[in-house]
């Protein structure tokens, strides 16, 4: 970082200067941090007791039982959702107007309402309309949901990563006679796939943190365990904290691979690194 | 459409707390955002290790869970804020849009530090654009680094970070409704209710909500693009 152009490279002054103001920094944060500690242990949350019974085998089966659930959630949804993300891509980049305005209409709506909305929708009606088991519907719902949001999200990804695929080879492959569909699938979309890797993966992490809204029509996932825990182990802070805990790392660990992925990606081939920002910018944050 | 022409004060009171609760929620994550993006670009490692350890537990972690933590956390840390402004205007009934109460307040702190980590990710990224002749230009002059930010590097980048920021702030305002969650009665709790008590109108009320909510996204990026344009070098 002593390469950032806000700052000159510091010269021993600067660097006391610096060094107090980081003490500074390091003794507020701190502070706050043991405010918390310390008013979170005289409230009994550090007990043997509490650590104790977050410890027993059942819990750690029934937080088993919730990671499988989230997982299964988040597997089937980032599936599905690609497929239709692809499905509605092809249909955004269509030369006829009957298709694509539809279609495009459609992408907006999904990108516009919370996606808990949806999930809410989608469970009240199988409740409503079908007999299927609660935990199927909720099942059924989280995925629907997530695969009608993120296939949403990822078709404007796949949109802008085969508009980032140099117009030359689109003409090369006209020149040497392909159809339209040939050259989307045989020349547009291996290319695009590679610049897209990156935006898919980070999509991932976007999923298995929103599989937790299945809490809210109580889809036994991760975090509706966590609450099921709390109420047996009667702690519920301790509890929610070691499932942030939980959701942490399996993030971090998809996050983790995405940032290598994109590190791999951008030292290959001439502007992979521009394309791939491109198409960053095409996911909504937060 | 027996649930809207009966319920309407309800569901336009649902969407006023969602309107308040992102404006609160907002506030909080662009002052804390904005810091913890200084902190980033910082010269001090301390204040960039505090800024990415920050942006990366909290980024990691489902809001819902957040939300959660911080209903159950702040009670035990004593704080427990509750602001009924029904009293100062001499109001005897409870008016629900000027009764923040404490459910409402710590989802809308939960839901700003949430969204804060996404402010700062969009600053720093905006700070890095400026060309690196702007800030090369500033600190041969002489400039210090608070000096280079303050004159030459911000108001540069504010025109850049306006269409993530605008993008950012229309996430949170859908993820308002992830405080049903936690019993905050904004819309998407008065969409719930509705499914119980009319079940045989649940696609029409699903519509209905989604208007509304395609609405408050709207007017956001039309606010949004109107910044955008005024900013715009010409």
């Amino acid at each position: 970082m002593a390469a950032s152009v806000l700052f000159d490279e510091p010269g021993p002054q600067t660097r006391r200067r610096h060094q107090l103001i980081g003490i500074g920094l390091v003794v507020v944060a701190g502070g706050i941090l043991a405010w918390v500690l310390l008013k979170l242990k005289a409230d009994g949350q550090f007990d043997q007791s509490v650590f104790d019974s977050l410890t027993q085998s059942n819990v750690w089966r029934a937080i088993g039982d919730g990671v499988v659930n989230t997982l299964k959630a988040a597997a089937l949804s980032i599936v599905l959702a690609v497929a239709l993300g692809f499905a509605l891509a092809t249909g955004r980049l269509s030369e006829h107007a009957v298709i694509r305005l539809p279609v495009r209409g459609l992408i907006e709506f999904f990108r516009a309402i919370p996606v808990l909305l949806m999930m809410i929708f989608f469970f009240s009606a199988l409740a409503q309309y079908t007999d299927m088991e609660t935990q199927t519907q909720g099942l059924v719902a989280v995925v629907a949901a997530l695969t009608l949001y993120n296939g949403s999200v990822l078709a404007e990804v796949f949109r802008a990563g085969i508009n980032a695929v140099p117009a030359g080879q689109v003409e090369a492959a006209y020149a040497v006679g392909m159809r339209k569909g040939q050259v989307l699938r045989i020349i547009q979309t291996p290319q695009a796939v590679r610049y897209m890797l990156p935006a898919i993966i980070s999509q991932c992490v976007v999923t298995l943190k929103d599989t937790s809204l299945g809490f809210i029509i109580t889809y036994l996932e991760l975090l509706r365990q966590g609450k099921i825990i709390a109420e047996y182990v009667q702690n519920n802070l301790m509890t929610f904290t070691l499932i942030a805990i939980i959701y942490i790392v399996l993030n971090s660990i998809v996050s983790a691979i995405a940032t290598w992925l994109e590190k791999r990606l951008a030292t290959r081939g001439h502007d992979a690194a521009e394309a791939i920002a491109e198409i960053e910018d095409a996911v909504p944050m937060g | 459409m027996d649930g809207f022409s009966e319920n309407w004060q309800d569901i336009l009171i649902g969407f006023g707390v969602t309107v308040e609760m992102a404006l609160v929620a907002g506030i909080i994550a662009f002052l804390l955002g904005s810091l913890l993006a200084a902190l980033r670009v910082s010269p001090i490692p301390a204040g960039r290790a505090i800024g990415a350890i920050y942006v990366q537990l909290v980024r990691n972690t489902p809001l819902l869970l957040v939300m959660l933590i911080s209903t159950f956390a702040l009670p035990i840390l004593g704080v427990k804020p509750e602001i009924n402004m029904n009293a100062w205007f001499g109001l005897a009934d409870r008016h629900t849009l000027l009764d923040f109460d404490f459910f409402f307040l710590s989802a809308s702190v939960a839901l700003g530090l949430y969204t804060a980590s996404f402010v700062c990710e969009a600053v720093r990224s905006g700070i890095n654009a400026i060309p690196l002749g702007q800030a090369e230009a500033a600190r041969s002059v002489g400039m210090t680094f608070t000096q280079t930010l303050r004159h030459i590097v911000l108001p540069q980048a504010i025109r850049t970070v306006v269409p993530p920021l605008t993008s950012i702030y229309i996430a949170m305002t859908k993820n308002t409704s992830v405080a049903v969650g936690v019993g905050v009665t904004e819309a998407t709790f008065q969409m719930k209710k509705l499914n119980n008590d009319y079940s045989n109108e649940i696609v029409l009320n699903f519509i209905g909500f989604a208007v509304g909510y395609m609405i408050l996204v709207a007017i956001i990026s039309s606010i949004g693009s109107a910044l955008e344009r005024r900013m715009a070098v010409a």
